[in-house]
């Protein structure tokens, strides 16, 4: 029977086409924190401008690795100790243009009536408050690594910033890379809990590792993307196009960097090269939060990029 | 060379000396061939070249490489500050900017001339300071240098290309 047959048919559509559905929704679900690690943050703060809690000068040392300033500041600003994160800073990609938000403690704004698990999700997990996945413009694929509690004490340090009233501006990103649903799938491709170097050299190489793959995102930009903007780890560090501008990011392990030891960290804190030539572009920004670490960071920076595998 | 007469005429001398230099180098930029502009662009390039050289010296110091040594520290800094204070008028005629010639100038130095000069400023500044502070002991080179490094990136990160 022609009527029976069509309606079988109809029906197993509609059984794949739902448990395709039900696949993609268990798929793309945002994964928050435990509840667990959530609860160590602490309770949700009343006050939106908190005084920065005792772990505020580690929380700027996070801050300065993790490079919160060199996007969150609105385009142009000045160079502070106490950075306005207004956001505003626009960032082409061929996925279209992103646009830094506001993480200014202003409670409307910015972030100030978040609570620390929401903030601590947001960094780690890269989910909003209302369970929405974030675009891994920012960072979390690289803070995924970092110790709860240095986000905790980076949060610390972050409520304690002045605050500013901009509000953010919605990014410009079309179909069908608006639907954020997606990401989900993209984290599962691309997010990785394990460290690239798995085993590092020395002390001072581990301790560089953890300043590089988990709050440094050097890899962000010296580490090639595929088509989906996913990192190709195989080619850690190797360069490539700048996913968000001109030019070419160049390789830093010392296949294509021959510099010492001494040479990295020095350029890291001055933005000197060995030839004395300086930094230019978006390394200035990154250098000017680089030389506020204590130099023991900077040479386990080093330490690390010396002990990258170079592939084939 | 040594000029005859009283300060006074010496200084004239060197005023109206800088005048006609000036006004040629208007002049001059009008009609500015491509020779011309090939020699500003290597002009600057070498000016460059003069920091890295005396930068060579002090960051060797700084990072270690070198023992320091406060009389050469300071000759270095003291050019340093000579550099930075030249007028460099002559060094930037239009059409000398990336993607006309060889050259990693943007454009936004001609666009945003108030910018580039409040960032050659900064130079200006820091190298002062660095020339002050480079005799003193090593800290203070490090900390000179360090300013002096970020004066160099305020301007290379909005007026020079990428590689």
């Amino acid at each position: 029977m022609t009527v029976a047959r069509v309606a079988t048919g109809v029906a197993l559509l509609a059984v794949v086409l739902l448990a395709g559905l039900a696949l993609y929704w268990v798929l793309t679900r945002p994964q928050p924190l435990s509840a667990e690690v959530s609860a160590q943050a602490g309770t949700p703060v009343d006050a939106p401008l908190a005084a920065p809690g005792p772990a505020a000068s580690d929380g700027k040392d996070v801050f300065n690795v993790a490079g919160c300033a060199s996007c969150h500041t609105a385009p142009g600003a000045e160079a502070a100790d106490a950075p306005v994160l207004a956001g505003g800073k626009r960032f082409a990609t061929p996925f279209g243009t992103f646009v830094a938000p506001n993480i200014s403690p202003d409670p409307d704004a910015g972030v100030g009536d978040w609570s620390d698990a929401d903030l601590m999700n947001a960094v780690l997990r890269g989910i909003s408050p209302e369970g929405s996945h974030y675009y891994p413009a920012f960072p979390y694929a690289t803070y995924t690594h970092a110790r709860p509690s240095d986000i905790r004490a980076l949060i610390g340090y972050l409520r304690g910033l002045p605050a500013d009233a901009t509000p953010s501006q919605p990014h410009e990103i079309s179909f069908p890379f608006n639907i954020r649903r997606n990401l989900g799938l993209w984290k599962r491709l691309f997010v990785s809990q394990d460290w690239v170097m798995t085993d590092p050299p020395t002390p001072e190489a581990t301790r560089g590792r953890y300043l590089v793959e988990a709050l440094g995102h050097c890899g962000e930009c010296h580490t090639p993307r595929n088509i989906l903007g996913g990192p190709d780890r195989d080619a850690w560090l190797r360069g490539g196009p700048n996913p968000s501008g001109k030019g070419t990011i160049p390789d830093i392990t010392s296949a294509g960097l021959d510099w010492s030891q001494a040479d990295i960290a020095g350029y890291l804190k001055t933005g000197f090269t060995p030839d004395y030539d300086t930094a230019g572009g978006e390394m200035v920004d990154v250098i000017q939060n680089l030389s506020k670490l204590p130099q023991a960071d900077l040479d386990a920076i080093a330490a690390y990029l010396k002990a990258v595998p170079v592939g084939n | 060379m040594k000029l005859p007469g009283s300060t006074f005429s010496r200084y004239t001398l060197a005023g109206l000396l800088g005048v006609t230099l000036t006004a040629t180098a208007v002049l001059g930029a009008a009609h500015m061939d491509k020779k011309g502009l090939e020699d500003a662009i290597k002009a600057r390039k070498s000016h460059m070249q003069l920091y890295a050289f005396n930068l060579g010296l002090l960051g060797g110091m700084a990072k270690g490489e070198i023992d320091y040594d406060a009389s050469s520290a300071e000759g270095a800094a003291a050019n340093l500050a000579a550099l930075a204070a030249m007028d460099q008028g002559r060094y930037w005629p239009e059409g000398t900017e990336a993607g006309m010639m060889d050259t990693r100038a943007l454009p936004e130095i001609w666009s945003k001339m108030e910018e580039f000069d409040t960032a050659t400023d900064g130079l200006i500044q820091a190298t002062m300071t660095l020339e002050e502070a480079a005799g003193t002991d090593l800290q203070s080179l490090q900390a000179g240098l360090g300013d002096v490094g970020k004066a160099c990136g305020a301007c290379h990160k909005p007026f020079r290309k990428p590689e």
